[in-house]
């Protein structure tokens, strides 16, 4: 039986000035059916999706919706064609309820928040929701406010779906809860699209998958008909054999100890809770967890970015457990430079917190050293040689040195934050997702160089999200879970499914007790 | 076999530039500010029914007729030119400094209170030194107390600094009545005019010698201390992202704060010089908007120095060819405020093709046009 | 001893003063809750005053026997149509140039300062003699109120005595509030001013919104300078810098009332009360006057640090105050 497509796409294209990010994609999504887009970062996934949802209008191409085609150059051509998108990013207005919001752009004739409210509950009643109407967004849980979005879209009757990487803020518990959602409304016919790159998800929600790969629209399967490791391959083109370089660990000593480390976000979350344990100079310590588990903060916390709850305690040691150590908690960045700790650290968002994006290399190599000296006046003369350097070691591509790094592209930026980072010959380096984003070669660089540094007796702190690489690289893995360490384990010896376990020990059940 | 159906294809689509060539983005300033000139000329016509061409005639003898006339568009444009150089750092720091204009009044009430008291019993250049520094910590205090605030409590620098520009003005109101001279003129009139005590001296023959020397220094100054310096990375970085800044150690508060006192100072410092060093009297239009203007100023030349002390010439000379043709014409000197107006409105609008590109309808999008 | 009849006075000096910055203040609310810090007040409500003075002029000159109504017809229509004008401006180079809204905003005060007071010195100098204009009919017809035709107590005209532009910008306060709270209109139009991206994606054409609202806004502030030279200096025009002071306590007041319109009404009676107070402290010399007259500025200092301090999420700024929209931004 050949029913005609919900949402055809052909040859559609996208550029961004000359990147090109979606080349000449096909791509078809039936009634009834959770279609899984599957795809590195960067792989163009989501600029997809947004051309159907009107953010961005295609160069080239044609949609089809129902067969028939259409032109989407406004959000508001995506609603009037039924399609609805669940943005990564949610677009909700904080000082709204969740009613004012799902109303909001509606066509209704009068604003009467009441009914609005009533039809809110029906919905939640139809596909197993829970919400109040009433709460402001601002005083909503992450997964409270991703069903917002659901609903918003359920509301004004669209009957395409896109989700983009709804699961990527959400514990297993509501992961499987917005499945069971995802089901009934399988089950009511609608058409749904689902980005990820979490295969297990792919298998366990999908009927088929598409798959993204640099752009290129590489194919599409039905789910029951392939497996993990196939998919592996369509998505990074050939099977990953990772083969990292992990030389054994020599003269380990403990580097940092990390003892009754509890954090408070602003708005009074506990991020962290009681974490416990000790890096070692000369180990890679991986740490592993679901997004948002607190690595951000465990990281923050130790480069004296971060307020602490009373009664941590962070000590460092330079030689050797007999060395007294210095204590990091209450310290600012400036003091724990100033106190002799050597500490790198390549953060998480790269130009918002690790760059000066306006800047070229060289004033962003000044970053680290520019306090050099009495002198009123900063020396550029090293740090211009240091960006020369960093630029021919790592083959940072850009047209010169003073060149502002903003305009430069994921991979080459995260080379000049590393490669600064390094330079500064740590004694502690932390990296924070340190390969997002990076194509294979460079993440093998980068590989390289933090090994390297283990082999320099540093304690480097490698927080990850492929569980591969985190095996292959790391030395002992940490894993978080929901702000807790969950456990510490051999990275040799353990296996994906053991740490995938540890990542969702403490949510399954809602078991809190170790 | 791509095609694009083009029934509802938005006409004109913008891109934003990745970068655009020097050249070029003179070329698209050139270009509004011609513009601007023919549509305020359009406007001159309009109203006085003259020959636009003669009306800028008018307005270049205005501004540049006689020597005297030159030295005073090139003592205006000194004091607009210091007050750009005092924004620049706070602007650089994306600190939005709205309150120029206080500073300038609160240094200028300064300068003058000690002109008053001390102008018969100190000598000048001694007397000019302390005004000098009275001012100073004039504009500073006032440029600090919104700082402060900004750095513990993130309150909004634009509406604070607004509202401390009418707190000044009434200060300088309280200190015209107070000093008012002869009494019931409700104003200070000149201030030691037979003795010049604490007025700027002349250096070559020139009453704006010190003017010039002064302002120059300080955007030499400034320049050096933005491009070079330790302090003016660290406003550079905390301008860009915040979190960079407290990354890589940067003190933000104090950062904030110290900015703001350079800031303030040298605003408070023109308050001195356009007391000390051109009108020797004080009222609530010693700043007369120029703390409006300078933040134009500054902003389009985008802190460059040399670029400053350009615009803040043409628009004072602009000013001062409007003042020209009002006088010949009847007409009063707000009609520089109106070409000032115009020319800032196109010079503003073309930013824009500068920072944007358009793509008509058709065209693929990657073309450059 | 401050008397009955002071208060009384004081009170009716206060609603005038306040009703010229209320206009402004609303018409700023209006502006600012869809994301456009328009620093242009001052400038707008100089437009609104100069061109309702000079088409009520240009209309008393041309007839033989003026009509107070139709020039008031006229008058209000020529100053919201001027006023909306200079929004118009700053709309263009703001949201479809994206030009820097401070900047742009403060070039539109230098500009409508200088074109009113221009053209505000040419109809001087054509009206001769004094070297004053004077449009009575048109002026008496907006100061026209309930106590010029039956004598009222002093009580009755703390509330009755004002032309009916001083009850205006009370029926546009309230309707204001209703509008932004209550109507779907006024929904949309908050989300474009917290986040037109949000906005944006739920269908809601931000560039219109932004449009609309600020025109329609500098529509309003532009009645507080028709106000002022119609009610408040009677019909005349000085060329001096006073709409420009006023615009910025309106401006003030926005910030005062924590952009809630109601808060405007009895912030701007407040602001008047604070400016006049001077008048019936006894025993202050001319000098500590002015000390006083800074009062409403220090208010409105005191409720920004208040505001900021205790971090209300109702009581903050639109949260996309001041910043440009561009939908395909990455």
């Amino acid at each position: 039986m050949e029913q005609t497509p919900a949402v055809e796409l052909r040859h559609v294209t996208k550029r961004f000035g000359k990147v090109v990010a979606n080349d000449h994609v096909n791509l078809t999504i039936r009634r009834g059916e959770i279609l899984s887009l599957l795809g590195e970062n960067g792989s163009g996934k989501t600029t997809l999706m947004n051309m159907l949802a009107g953010i961005y209008f295609p160069d080239e191409g044609e949609i089809l919706i129902n067969g028939t085609p259409v032109t989407i150059a406004s959000p508001k051509d995506a609603f009037d064609n039924g399609i609805g998108m669940i943005h990564q990013h949610f677009k909700l207005v904080d000082v709204f309820t969740a009613a004012e919001n799902v109303t909001l752009g509606t066509d209704d004739a009068k604003l009467d928040l009441r009914q609005v409210a009533d039809h809110i509950n029906e919905i939640c009643q139809k596909y197993g929701f829970v919400i109040d109407p009433m709460k402001k967004v601002y005083d909503m849980s992450v997964s409270e406010k991703q069903t917002v979005e659901i609903i918003k879209v359920l509301y004004r009757g669209a009957d395409i779906l896109i989700l983009d990487e709804p699961t990527a803020v959400l514990t297993p518990q509501e992961t499987d809860r917005l499945f069971d959602v995802m089901r009934n409304m399988k089950a009511d016919g609608k058409a749904m699209i689902i980005i990820t790159h979490k295969l297990h998800e792919v298998m366990d929600v999908s009927d088929r998958v598409a798959v993204l790969r640099k752009g290129e629209y590489i194919g599409d399967v039905a789910t029951k008909d392939t497996n993990p490791q196939k998919l592996t391959d369509m998505m990074v083109g050939r099977a990953v054999k990772l083969n990292i370089n992990r030389p054994e660990p020599v003269n380990t000593t403990p580097r940092l100890e990390v003892r009754n480390l509890t954090v408070y976000d602003a708005l009074g979350v506990k991020r962290l809770d009681n974490v416990n344990f000790t890096a070692l100079g000369g180990e890679i310590l991986g740490i592993a967890g679901i997004a948002g588990s607190g690595q951000k903060e465990l990281l923050e916390a130790v480069a004296g970015l971060q307020p602490m709850a009373e009664g941590a305690s962070i000590t460092y040691r330079s030689i050797g457990s007999e060395d007294k150590g210095i204590q990091l908690v209450g310290m600012t960045p400036m003091q724990i430079k100033r106190a002799g700790v050597s500490l790198a650290f390549v953060p998480e968002d790269r130009l918002g917190m690790g760059l000066v994006g306006t800047m070229g290399m060289t004033d962003n190599m000044l970053l680290r050293s520019y306090r050099k000296g009495v002198s009123p006046f900063a020396d550029r003369k090293a740090p211009k040689k240091l960006a020369e350097d960093v630029l021919k070691e790592l083959e940072v591509v850009t047209p010169s040195v003073s060149f502002p790094v903003r305009r430069l592209s994921g991979g080459n930026v995260q080379k000049v934050l590393v490669g600064r980072e390094i330079a500064q010959e740590p004694s502690v380096l932390m990296t924070a997702y340190a390969v997002r984003g990076l194509d294979i070669n460079t993440s093998y660089t980068i590989y390289n160089l933090l090994t390297e540094q283990k082999m320099k007796n540093v304690a480097v702190i490698y927080v990850g999200e492929d569980l591969d690489v985190l095996l292959e690289l790391a030395d002992r893995i940490l894993v978080l879970c929901g702000g807790q360490v969950s456990g510490i384990v051999d990275a040799r010896t353990t296996t994906k499914e053991e740490v995938g376990l540890l990542m969702t020990k403490f949510q399954k059940g809602g078991d809190k007790t170790i | 076999m791509s095609h694009i159906k083009s029934g509802h294809e938005p006409l004109i689509r913008i891109a934003k530039r990745d970068a655009i060539a020097k050249p070029k983005a003179i070329m698209i300033r050139a270009i509004a500010v011609l513009l601007s000139l023919v549509v305020s000329g359009v406007f001159i016509f309009a109203i006085t029914g003259l020959n636009p061409i003669r009306v800028y005639e008018v307005m270049v003898e205005g501004a540049f007729g006689t020597s005297r006339r030159s030295w005073v568009t090139i003592r205006d444009t000194m004091m607009l030119f210091c007050i750009a150089i005092g924004l620049a750092p706070a602007y650089k720091m994306k600190f939005w400094n709205i309150g120029a204009e206080g500073q300038v009044l609160i240094g200028g009430i300064c300068t003058a209170g000690l002109m008053r008291a001390l102008g018969s019993s100190m000598p000048t250049p001694l007397l000019l030194v302390v005004m000098a520094c009275a001012s100073l910590l004039g504009g500073c205090l006032w440029g600090i107390i919104p700082a402060i605030f900004k750095a513990e409590w993130h309150t909004n620098e634009t509406l604070f600094t607004l509202m401390m520009n009418y707190v000044a003005i009434q200060l300088t109101s309280y200190c015209v009545s107070l000093w008012e001279n002869p009494f019931g003129s409700n104003s200070v009139g000149i201030i030691n005019q037979q003795t010049q005590g604490g007025w700027f001296p002349k250096i070559f023959g020139q009453a704006v010698s010190l003017n010039v020397i002064i302002v120059l220094t300080l955007a030499i100054g400034m320049h050096i201390y933005l491009t070079y310096s330790k302090q003016g990375y660290e406003i550079a970085v905390v301008g860009d992202s915040v979190n960079t800044a407290r990354y890589a150690g940067i003190n933000v508060k104090a950062v904030t704060i110290r900015t703001m006192a350079v800031s303030g100072a040298i605003c408070g410092l023109a308050g001195f010089i356009a007391v000390a060093g051109a009108s020797h009297t004080i009222s609530t239009s010693t700043a007369g908007g120029q703390g409006f203007t300078a933040i134009i100023v500054a902003w389009l030349a985008q802190f460059n120095s040399a670029i400053m002390g350009l615009i803040a010439l043409l628009l004072v000379s602009l000013q001062k060819g409007a003042i020209q043709i009002a006088s010949q014409f009847k007409l009063n000197n707000y009609a520089s405020n109106v070409i000032t107006g115009i020319i800032l409105f196109f010079i503003l609008g073309s930013e824009f093709f500068i920072n944007f590109r358009l793509i008509l309808r058709g065209k693929k999008g990657g073309e450059e046009k | 001893m401050i008397t009955f009849v002071q208060i009384s006075q004081l009170l009716q000096s206060a609603i005038v003063f306040g009703t010229v910055i209320m206009f402004g203040a609303l018409g700023e609310i209006l502006t600012q809750k869809s994301g456009n810090l328009n620093l242009g007040v001052p400038g707008i409500m100089y437009l609104g005053g100069i061109a309702g003075l000079a088409a009520a002029y240009a209309y008393e000159m041309n007839t033989a026997n003026p009509i107070g109504f139709v020039s008031l017809i006229i008058s209000f229509v020529a100053a919201f149509a001027a006023s909306a004008l200079g929004g118009l401006i700053y709309s263009f180079l703001t949201i479809t140039l994206r030009a820097n809204q401070n900047v742009t905003g403060l070039t539109l005060t230098i500009f409508g300062a200088g074109l009113a007071n221009l053209f505000g010195g040419m109809l001087n100098a054509m009206a001769g003699g004094v070297g004053q204009i004077s449009i009575r009919t048109t002026s008496s017809a907006y100061r026209l109120s309930i106590s010029n035709v039956v004598s009222l107590g002093p009580f009755a005209s703390i509330f009755l005595s004002y032309g009916f532009m001083a009850y205006l910008a009370i029926v546009i306060a309230v309707g204001l509030f209703f509008f932004l709270g209550k109507s779907r209109t006024g929904l949309n139009l908050r989300a474009v001013g917290e986040n037109p991206g949000t906005a944006d994606a739920a269908g809601i054409n931000v560039t219109r919104y932004k449009y609309v609202a600020t025109c329609v806004g500098a529509g309003i502030s532009g009645l507080g300078g028709l106000y002022y030279t119609m009610d408040y200096i009677k019909g005349t025009w000085t060329t001096d810098s006073t709409i420009e002071a006023l615009g910025w306590l309106a401006v003030a007041l926005v910030i005062f009332a924590t952009w809630r319109p109601l808060n405007a009404i009895w912030g701007a009676y407040l602001f008047g009360v604070l400016y006049w107070l001077y008048l019936y402290i006894p025993g202050l010399t001319r000098s500590s006057q002015e000390i006083f007259k800074m009062l409403p500025y220090v208010v409105t200092i005191v409720v920004l640090l208040r505001v900021s301090m205790r971090k209300k999420r109702e009581d903050q700024p639109p949260a996309s105050l001041g910043l440009s929209y561009f939908r395909e931004e990455r």
